[in-house]
């Protein structure tokens, strides 16, 4: 009775939960637009889905759910160890689920007892627990590097490790049990002597595992003999040998020292509540959960089958990609592949990292009010993307997280948060994708703009040039750009520059022209040197470098001079730090 | 022959004509092109922003093939610039050497310096050799003008990366004339791309690149040839949209130089991409070809 009250508010939390988080499909979105509220999106999508049914596409998303849901052929791809890890996971799980936990439910005539159950039921669980030490291993003792494990991940590996284990130790104390003997003896043996509940007990002792104190010493062959015919009556229509259960049977064999005692305590009955407890707020939890994947994997997957951007409504795109942050089981392969990961290493943001930067959209999306400086260091990490789309590849449930960088990139600039490196060569794709970008595409690279000449103010008149100790510190850069010291201001290098070449009036364009700021340099004019525009209209063509008679590295200096820029205007210190300084 | 590919960023998202159209040519002439899968960014574009992050994305690519005894071939002119000025720092500087391995050693790995870095045209020029190419040629481009161009990172700085003479490199233009088209002069063949400032600036981005443009147009080239995916991705995804815009009046087609290789080859135009090529070379219509 309590287990039925347990069960049904287990299954209320989990069908109000699951609908909780469906419904945030259609309200969340990574930038609120008035054309786009949860009804416009509700009926997009009911259209979508009715549209794409009625389509040929049927045969598309089949092949998709039968070798990307059921195979995971896209983890297999990626990582055979993770395949056969997930695999384990996936398949022992459902299979126990199945096999076991429904048809317990469900059929009266369910008797786990019996091969093959008795069989399959231990082989699943312990293709299970092979899932879940591979598990264990890859996040705590592979060592792969910028793999981020969060409390999610420890949870869903505990949960699962507490459900199969409880279920092993239930088995076990069961087979050991004598209370649940002489219980099932009551209920369905038909014994008439005492003698023959002797033998029936002697022979389940021999055989079956079973732990008694009123069998001792060694038993007598006839006796055993008698016991087997009446266990042949009464018991093997239900009951093959137990140890047919491999795991349940080796820890019966293993506790058989404190099986009395445990029996006393009531083990079984404990164990089968702790059991049924673990499985039961797990489902209630499993939409708030890591396992909330089991439905939305399979959504992502086959949504991205037949959705594209571009092709599918803009309505239908942005609920898309609410699932898709839902779906996100933060299993770390887009970071493992991550092409600009190991900048992570010098520039610590976390968002850098593509399974990182999901967690911090999924705080985007909700709406919640973040700090200026949380939306620089989320736009930060989506602009060092260099758009490889290798995370798009390897997500094993398709989340097409190129798009997510888009949509969120042109989201944060929409907002007005202001990113420096929007004027280097990472904007060579945003310039690729204008097209893609209905409006503001020039609004981040004037921001940036104003935001560097807003930090570099000019020195009044007359500039009054630094000297000495002074003049030293000014710029401390690497021995290739220090070479702007032996510049002699010829001019060479702006005669040169086609990027000079290609105005009317130069300076007016680009503040400084590249002799000037190898000028700027020497005299310890440091912030002149940083606003120039010229640094930003930098090719890197180096014809400058190549003609320079003195052997100044020209653009390397210009190369330097923006780190020094892009790292003042991040700046937690004021003060520009010394480069050579790794 | 074997190397680590090198395909960086931007030819597998988008430009995977020039990774397939060089494994076609490359396995004719027998070379064995290893993945490694581990490769990341090559660092380019961070050397904009953060020093020490180019260095150690750099650093970390020269050491994973250090580390597999393999040399890199590169088919990125930026990405080859970007590994060559790192191995040059990492060189000079020991200081710098033993900060980056020691973030690398956080993940096992270490940089000696003993890894050499080629580019495509460099593996076919000097390892596979322009007599080898020239015995395999089945179908001579006959009549194709090509206006060759470098690309900026793989002649400039001379000193580091050492590709070819600064001023009058001719190591691009051995490699067309191989394949039977005619390498026309040019006035503007060693000037950038324009690519660099796309998405930063267009319009001057795009000046750049249509002088380019025009400057080969003049020199009655059929279609530039070029072997970097940025320089391509500006020649022909922005060529496209120069057109449509009105800010260029006549197309003249970018082709990658591993197609013009393997038509000369007579690898199929289906396996070397053309058809992806956004600004077509009508092969057909040029007469002689």
């Amino acid at each position: 009775m309590s287990f039925l009250v347990a069960l049904f508010i287990s299954l209320a939390l989990f069908l109000g939960g699951v609908l909780y988080k469906v419904s945030r499909w259609f309200k969340r979105t990574l930038y609120p637009t008035a054309e786009e509220g949860p009804g416009v999106r509700l009926s997009a999508a009911l259209r979508g889905l009715v549209s794409t049914l009625l389509s040929l596409q049927g045969l598309r998303l089949l092949k998709v759910f039968a070798l990307d849901v059921l195979l995971q052929m896209r983890v297999l791809r990626e990582d055979p160890y993770r395949w056969v890890m997930h695999l384990c996971l996936y398949w022992g799980f459902l299979l126990l689920l199945v096999t076991h936990a429904v048809r317990g439910l469900l059929f009266e005539e369910y008797i786990p007892t019996l091969n093959p159950l008795l069989f399959l039921r231990d082989l699943f669980a312990a293709a299970v627990l092979l899932g879940v030490a591979l598990a264990v291993y890859r996040r705590w003792g592979m060592g792969v590097p910028r793999l981020v494990s969060n409390s999610m991940d420890l949870y869903a590996i505990v949960a699962v490790a507490l459900i199969i284990a409880s279920g092993l130790f239930l088995e076990g104390v069961k087979i050991t049990s004598r209370s649940v003997y002489l219980r099932m003896v009551q209920e369905y043996a038909d014994l008439s002597t005492p003698e023959e509940e002797r033998a029936l007990e002697a022979y389940w002792v021999a055989k079956f595992g079973l732990v008694s104190p009123a069998v001792k010493g060694p038993i007598e062959e006839g006796f055993l003999r008698m016991g087997e015919e009446l266990h042949e009556m009464s018991c093997a229509g239900c009951h093959s040998r137990p140890r047919w259960a491999f795991l349940g049977y080796g820890v019966a064999r293993a506790i058989k020292p404190v099986a009395l005692p445990l029996d006393r305590a009531g083990a079984a009955e404990g164990l089968w509540w702790v059991h049924v407890l673990a499985c039961l707020v797990a489902l209630a939890f499993l939409p708030f959960s890591k396992f909330f994947h089991l439905l939305t994997a399979p959504l992502c997957l086959l949504c991205n089958a037949v959705m594209e951007r571009g092709r599918s409504s803009p309505a239908n795109l942005a609920t898309k990609r609410m699932i898709e942050l839902d779906a996100c089981t933060h299993c770390g392969t887009c970071t493992v592949r991550c092409s600009a990961a190991p900048v992570v290493e010098v520039m610590p943001n976390s968002d850098v990292l593509p399974s990182e930067k999901i967690a911090s959209l999924k705080v985007l999306a909700s709406g919640k009010e973040l700090s200026r400086r949380r939306l620089e260091e989320l736009l930060e990490g989506i602009y060092l993307c260099t758009n490889c789309y290798r995370c798009t590849v390897v997500c094993p449930v398709g989340i097409d997280l190129q798009d997510l960088w888009f949509e969120a990139r042109e989201a944060l600039f929409r907002r007005g948060v202001v990113e420096v490196s929007v004027l280097s060569p990472l904007s060579f794709f945003r310039g690729l994708m204008r097209a893609e970008i209905e409006e503001g595409y020039e609004v981040p690279l004037a921001g940036a703009k104003e935001a560097i000449a807003a930090r570099f103010q000019p020195a009044e008149e007359p500039l009054q040039v630094p000297t000495g100790a002074e003049l030293q510190g000014r710029l401390d850069l690497s021995a290739d750009a220090r070479t702007f010291h032996v510049c002699f201001s010829c001019q060479t290098c702006s005669n040169a520059c086609p990027v000079v070449a290609n105005y009317d009036d130069p300076e007016g364009a680009l503040g400084l022209l590249p002799h000037q700021i190898m000028r700027a340099c020497a005299l310890g004019l440091r912030e002149l040197a940083f606003r120039a525009e010229m640094l930003w209209r930098c090719l890197t063509c180096y014809q400058c470098q190549e003609l320079c008679p003195q052997g100044v590295r020209v653009a390397d200096v210009l190369y330097e001079l923006k780190t020094l820029v892009v790292e003042s205007m991040k700046g937690k210190e004021d003060e520009v730090r010394p480069l050579r300084r790794l | 022959m074997r190397f680590a590919l090198f395909v960086g960023c931007n030819i597998p998202a988008r430009l995977p004509q020039y990774e397939a159209s060089t494994r076609a040519v490359l396995e004719r002439f027998g070379v064995e092109l290893i993945e490694l899968k581990e490769f990341n960014c090559c660092g380019y574009p961070l050397r904009n922003v953060n020093f020490r992050a180019f260095l150690l994305l750099s650093a970390r690519n020269l050491a994973l093939a250090e580390g597999k005894g393999l040399e890199v071939m590169v088919l990125c002119q930026c990405c080859y610039g970007s590994l060559k000025k790192a191995q040059q720092f990492l060189k000079e500087d020991p200081s710098v050497l033993q900060e980056v391995n020691r973030l690398l050693g956080r993940e096992g790995l270490g940089y000696k310096g003993e890894v050499e870095v080629k580019q495509l045209l460099q593996v076919l020029h000097r390892d596979v050799g322009v007599e080898s190419i020239r015995e395999k040629v089945r179908r001579p481009q006959q009549g194709l003008r090509v206006a060759a161009h470098y690309g900026c990172h793989a002649l400039r700085p001379s000193p580091v990366v050492q590709f070819d003479d600064p001023s009058s490199p001719s190591l691009l233009e051995e490699l067309v004339e191989v394949t039977g088209a005619e390498a026309v002069p040019w006035g503007r063949r060693l000037d950038c791309c324009g690519a660099p400032l796309l998405g930063v600036d267009d319009d001057l981005s795009m000046a750049l690149t249509r002088a380019k443009l025009e400057d080969g147009a003049r020199a009655e080239a059929h279609c530039l040839c070029v072997a970097c995916p940025y320089c391509q991705l500006q020649f022909d995804t922005v060529q496209e949209r120069m057109l449509s815009e009105g800010r260029i009046e006549r197309p003249l087609p970018s082709i990658l130089y591993p197609q013009l290789l393997g038509l000369s080859l007579g690898v199929d135009g289906g396996v070397l991409g053309l058809d992806s090529n956004r600004v077509p070379l009508r092969l057909g219509e040029i007469s002689g070809a």
